[in-house]
């Protein structure tokens, strides 16, 4: 097959969007490289901020995993029966990915569009409402990419990576972040108040719990595997599994198609909602 | 063919939030070079038209052209070459007063030694040069706005805006500002400030217009415009709080220009004010207190809307 042949970028499942926006380049561009020279300027003030996500999902790890994993031996994983601490730890991953996404997205930018102005002041420069979401998306996902790789490091040494497809480990757990951080961002421009950060613990704390991140998907009866089938972090901790346990197919093109596609649209309706706030 | 030191022009330009109109159908044209003010109460629409101006709010209706660019297509390309100074202070409380000046300089896309170069001349410019390594929270209001201006200078705008740029700050700081600003207009920056003081406009613009309930009541020069709706003096009276309405009726037959009754004051407008102190006692009037001033922007404003600019 010619290369002619072979259906362009804009021709493949971002369809969904309007594709001329994403070429003008509305979706923010260079102005969202200086957003994240800001927040790497703060955190040098703060750099011990920065640990706590580290450690999180370590403890997670350590508790769940190896504790609880004593009493439970072996479950059955995709790939057949491995450790319990070699189950749970991508999910940990997954999870970790979503945490820390939904985290910077949310309360940083509900702060940031309501009360310090800080956006205000960005968009009198030629920065636009794009480069902010996409600045701050791109924030989340580069502290994101260093937990992620600081816990696949501990995964290594703890020998619980059973596959050389889980060098595609931290590329996939950054395609998590950018679909939380995206969907995250998106939802905050709807919140008018503090309280409404409940709804976003309601969404994030029974995903982290039931999305097959402690027990496999085969212990729930069907009707309630469809729904966990279709939650977000169901469709992280699958890939992430099947990739560190080698029990690699078709099937996880899905999960990226899915998190893709959530992760494009966030990033859409939050730049186009943050300039329907600020540039009224 | 549109005269390039036209840096702005506005024609019919309209603001509506909803179904309340914040400008309404306003023409005004701005040159390279001069100070330009709206004068006008809070409410008048001022904000908005700096917002609109400033490219982060789209006109409802009209035209209005910056730099030779559409707002609305452009926005981005016309603010490279603004500066803004913006009524609350927007300054990042997490960064430092040099950092500030670093971060909105990216903003810009400018290199950082072209900043750092920049921030040194800015900060002693605002005379901030030793807090350069103190955090923002801590400075005085004063200190905020010579630093948000200073922020505001790191592109070197071809226009700056500056919105009520000493609204709530003290005499003294207030006095601070316009010195700088003055500075900036003898370097030929191009000024466009929106204030509700008298003396700010007086002070700071050769041009301005006086905005009320969204339009233009007015514009022209301060000398201009006080020339045109007031007179050269003002005799200022105040009388017993019981004698205050009396008094106002026989003030009548002195036939000055014109007098307004305000609450705790009457105003004459007239020629010679110690002429009509005089005549004011041979009417048998004795005021509790009695000033003779020069007409000023107030007067103007007065005059032009029946209210005073500052409550």
């Amino acid at each position: 097959m010619s290369s002619a042949q072979l259906p362009s970028v804009r021709d493949l499942p971002l369809r969904v969007l309007p594709v001329a926006w994403l070429a003008r380049g509305s979706l923010g561009g260079r102005g969202s490289r200086h957003l994240v020279e800001r927040h790497a300027r703060v955190y040098r003030h703060t750099w011990l901020v920065l640990l706590s996500g580290f450690f999180e999902p370590l403890f997670y790890l350590l508790s769940i995993g190896v504790g609880l994993g004593k009493l439970v031996g072996t479950v059955t994983g995709p790939s057949g029966p491995v450790s319990y601490t070699s189950f749970v730890a991508p999910a940990l991953l997954a999870t970790s990915s979503m945490n820390g996404a939904v985290f910077d997205s949310t309360f940083n930018v509900f702060f940031r569009l309501k009360y310090n102005k800080f956006y205000d002041a960005a968009l009198a420069t030629p920065m636009r409402a794009g480069d902010i979401a996409l600045g701050e998306i791109s924030w989340a996902l580069l502290r994101g990419g260093l937990y992620g790789a600081a816990f696949m490091i501990v995964m290594l040494a703890m020998r619980l990576v059973h596959s050389p497809w889980a060098v595609l480990g931290l590329p996939s757990a950054l395609l998590i972040g950018f679909a939380f951080a995206a969907t995250g961002m998106a939802a905050t421009t709807y919140m008018r108040s503090w309280q409404h950060f409940e709804f976003v613990m309601l969404a994030a704390l029974p995903m982290f719990l039931f999305s097959t991140t402690f027990y496999p998907l085969s212990v729930y009866p069907r009707a309630i595997q469809i729904v966990v089938e279709c939650t977000p972090l169901y469709q992280g901790v699958a890939l992430l599994r099947g990739l560190t346990l080698g029990a690699v197919g078709p099937a996880l093109l899905w999960h990226v198609a899915y998190l893709a596609v959530m992760g494009l649209l966030g990033l859409y309706v939050a730049s186009l909602r943050i300039g329907r706030l600020l540039l009224k | 063919m549109p005269d390039p030191e036209v840096l702005i022009r506005a024609k019919d330009l309209t603001k509506r939030f909803g179904d309340f109109t914040a400008v309404d159908g306003i023409d005004f044209e701005l040159r390279r070079g001069e100070a330009f003010g709206f004068l006008g109460p809070n409410g008048a629409g001022k904000s908005s038209t700096m917002r609109m101006i400033g490219c982060v709010s789209p006109r409802s209706g009209g035209e209005l052209s910056i730099l030779g660019m559409d707002p609305v297509a452009d926005g981005p390309a016309i603010r490279a070459r603004l500066g803004v100074v913006p009524q609350e202070d927007t300054l990042d409380v997490e960064l430092t007063v040099r950092e500030n000046l670093l971060i909105y300089g990216r903003y810009f896309g400018l290199p950082r030694n072209v900043i750092s170069e920049r921030t040194d001349q800015l900060l002693e410019f605002v005379q901030l040069t030793d807090r350069g390594a103190d955090q923002v929270e801590p400075l005085s209001g004063g200190l905020k706005r010579r630093l948000t201006i200073a922020r505001s200078l790191i592109n070197e705008p071809e226009i700056l805006l500056l919105d009520e740029p000493t609204t709530g700050l003290d005499p003294q700081a207030r006095h601070v500002v316009w010195d700088r600003l003055f500075r900036l207009k003898q370097r030929g920056v191009t000024l466009v400030l929106t204030t509700h003081y008298m003396d700010e406009a007086e002070q700071l613009c050769d041009r301005l217009v006086v905005m009320d309930g969204g339009r233009i009541a007015a514009a022209g020069s301060p000398r201009e415009l006080i020339e045109q709706y007031s007179t050269a003096e003002v005799l200022e009276l105040r009388f017993d709080p019981g004698e205050h309405e009396q008094a106002a009726e026989k003030l009548a037959d002195l036939r000055a220009q014109r007098t307004e009754v305000l609450a705790d004051r009457i105003l004459l407008y007239i020629p010679n004010g110690d002429i009509a102190l005089t005549a004011v006692r041979d009417l048998g009037l004795v005021p509790l207190t009695s000033l003779v001033r020069r007409s000023t922007l107030e007067d103007v404003f007065l005059r032009l809307t029946g209210r005073q600019l500052e409550d």
